[in-house]
């Protein structure tokens, strides 16, 4: 690896671990600005109580001790007992919804990858027919709808009026919906993306070379085409996985699927500082992490990328 | 040789190169040459004039147009009101057979003035579950939806047009420094921080603003447009910090100054028309997503407070009553994918007339 493309890893991976510090310090005083602090709205405590309770969180040291300590066990994943769901730590809340999470983001994000290149490339080949025309239509209409709207309309549609899925997504079955919800719009965004990239590595010099000295088409298309056209599609990845991750937000609470989305939902409106802290330092480290490994994967794979 | 004689042997040189041919006076087929084929059109003009061949882009528009007219003018005269639950008319009983109804229905109240012969105007689209006529609302909502949007645009090219033109103009450390500062705004996941400032500012900022004029536009509005002025502004600042710093490169500006021209000349007649064009768009491109971001919001109940209503809050109140009215969900749902549709669709073909460098 040539030295220039090791400096330009070595200072994407400083600002990501700069953006990740950034996020857990903005987490924690965006936090304590909230008025009264995180025991308000709590059925009525003595003064005694409410001393008691500070003292066993920590809160009545001073702010700047209070920032380290919560640095520290940041670090060590230790972000405390959930405030509100009694007897149960944060993280174990987190890996639980994880668990869930991560098998509906990867399914999605599979089919997302797969479908967009194989109908992006369908389009390109076949360009200026019927074919292309449908699913340039189809794609513009799914990049404009909100992924609630179309998780609600989804649900309307295949739940509610016919039945033909579950509308409850704690059951294989009933995650069939959300993955599709959540694959829709990368889906979608993949296909242009691969179309246009296609379009602009056919009308490239190599490929007439290639046609000339009687490369078959197959050859050409995988070989020659796809490959390079699939550039583009790698530095899409990175923001791909992040749509996911804040879509299942919203999806997981259309279709009640037990992930970590709808823990992170449900601790903003029911105020549970802790689990709204960790899960944001969770969720945000995961997609700052795949933005940096999308984007390094990008310059690696191809040489001809300028890095300044 | 000296100068002097240099100078002289030009002049020589000049004196016979004079061809008599090209005092003779010009036959009619030269005229021919000078007529103008057409008049001389500006760069406005000429975008306009390509904007409106883009079939996709000139229908996306009058959609907009039309939406947002309706938006505003359609309250005024409707006889209903948003937030006027209809069953509930002062010094009498609660009146329920207002609530839940189907588009086109009346209550009993309305069915016996009908049956009187008396007109009453019919709720289009029904009413909700608190007897609110559901037409207005969705209007009324399009209404909320586009002002946030719009708004929420503005703030963004202010901030990202002064930030962007101090970092390009000053240069040198400034430019370092607010060109990190933008780095870690722009790596930062913003609907999860987004969605951590609106809960937190929602709690924060109801208690300030009672009594102040702002409390009328409600406090999770605010908040929205505190959000997009902190962490939306990045994209504009380093789209016209690359402007200002390229376009001050270019040839032209270089000749123009050569030429003579004063610094506000250069920068009336070469850098602000390539300029604004593409800030423009961007703007323009700005208002769909933030749309969006409204919307995401008020359906995590982080959005408008109640009882305003706007397409996202509409769409979210609508999951509980799903299975017995389903077209409360897909009205809002198919305006808003209609306004954002519309938005990009009309936001590429501007790109597409004006900036005639991004095609290749």
């Amino acid at each position: 690896m040539n030295p220039k493309t090791l400096k330009y890893i070595l200072k994407r991976i400083v600002l990501a671990i700069f953006t990740i510090w950034v996020v857990i310090t903005l987490t924690f005083f965006i936090m304590h600005a909230v008025p009264g602090g995180p025991f308000v709205g709590e059925k009525a405590v003595t003064p005694q109580v409410q001393k008691a309770m500070e003292a066993k969180y920590g809160l009545d040291k001073p702010l700047f001790q209070q920032y380290l300590t919560y640095l520290t066990d940041v670090c060590r994943l230790r972000f405390g007992p959930s405030l509100k769901q009694r007897g149960r730590m944060v993280i174990d809340i987190i890996g639980d919804g994880l668990k869930t999470s991560a098998k509906l983001g990867v399914i999605a994000a599979a089919i997302a990858t797969v479908l967009g290149v194989i109908l992006g490339s369908f389009a390109a080949l076949r360009r200026n027919t019927v074919l292309d025309r449908v699913i340039m239509v189809i794609t513009t209409a799914f990049v404009s709808m909100p992924s609630f709207i179309m998780g609600s309309l989804l649900l309307v549609a295949f739940a509610v009026r016919s039945h033909i899925f579950p509308a409850n997504g704690s059951t294989p079955a009933g995650l069939v919906l959300p993955v599709i919800t959540l694959m829709l719009y990368p889906m979608s965004y993949i296909t242009r993306l691969t179309r246009s990239s296609m379009l602009d590595v056919l009308g490239q010099d190599y490929i007439r070379t290639a046609k000339a000295k009687g490369v078959s088409r197959t050859n050409i298309i995988f070989k020659h085409a796809l490959k390079n056209a699939l550039i583009p599609v790698i530095t899409y990845l990175g923001p791909e996985l992040a749509y996911i991750t804040t879509g299942s937000l919203v999806v997981e609470q259309i279709f009640a699927v037990p992930g970590i989305g709808r823990a992170f939902v449900n601790s903003i409106t029911n105020r549970d500082y802790t689990l709204i802290m960790g899960t944001t330092i969770v969720l945000a480290t995961f997609i700052v992490i795949m933005n940096l490994v999308s984007d390094i994967m990008y310059k690696v794979v191809d040489p001809r990328i300028n890095l300044e | 040789m000296t100068e002097g004689s240099k100078v002289n042997e030009n002049i020589k040189n000049l004196s016979m190169q004079v061809n008599l041919d090209d005092f003779i006076p010009a036959t009619a087929e030269e005229k021919e040459y000078m007529v103008q084929m057409r008049p001389s059109t500006t760069a406005f003009k000429d975008g306009i004039r390509r904007l409106r061949k883009n079939k996709v882009a000139m229908v996306s528009f009058y959609i907009i147009v039309i939406i947002t007219l309706a938006a505003i003018f359609v309250p005024m005269f409707w006889p209903y009101k948003y937030e006027m639950m209809l069953g509930m008319q002062p010094g009498k009983p609660v009146d329920a057979t207002f609530n839940n109804l189907k588009p086109f229905e009346y209550s009993t109240t309305e069915q016996a003035l009908r049956d009187q012969g008396q007109s009453v105007f019919p709720h289009i689209f029904g009413t909700d579950s608190a007897g609110r006529d559901y037409f207005i609302r969705v209007v009324y909502g399009t209404r909320i939806s586009l002002a946030v949007g719009f708004f929420a645009s503005i703030i963004v090219l202010v901030i990202g047009l002064l930030v962007g033109s101090v970092s390009g103009y000053a240069g040198g450390k400034v430019d370092m420094v607010i060109m990190r500062i933008v780095d870690i705004i722009y790596s930062l996941p913003d609907m999860l921080m987004v969605i951590l400032l609106a809960s937190v500012l929602k709690m924060t900022l109801a208690s300030k603003l009672e009594g102040t004029p702002l409390a009328k536009i409600g406090s999770n509005i605010i908040s929205l447009f505190i959000i997009f002025a902190l962490l939306y502004w990045v994209s504009m600042a380093r789209l016209v910090r690359g402007q200002i710093l390229s376009l001050r490169e270019q040839e032209y500006v270089l000749a123009a100054q050569a030429a003579g021209a004063k610094g506000s000349w250069v920068i009336r007649k070469h850098l602000l028309p390539n300029c604004v064009s593409v800030i423009v768009i961007s703007t323009a491109l700005q208002i769909p997503s933030a749309i969006f971001t409204e919307s995401y919001l008020s359906f995590l109940g982080l959005g408008v407070n109640a009882p305003m209503p706007s397409l996202g809050s509409l769409a979210s109140d609508a999951l509980n009553g799903l299975s017995s009215y389903p077209y409360r969900l897909v009205i809002p749902a198919i305006v808003i994918s209609l306004i954002v549709l519309s938005l990009n669709l009309f936001g590429d073909g501007l790109r597409d007339a004006f900036d005639p460098k991004l095609n290749g």
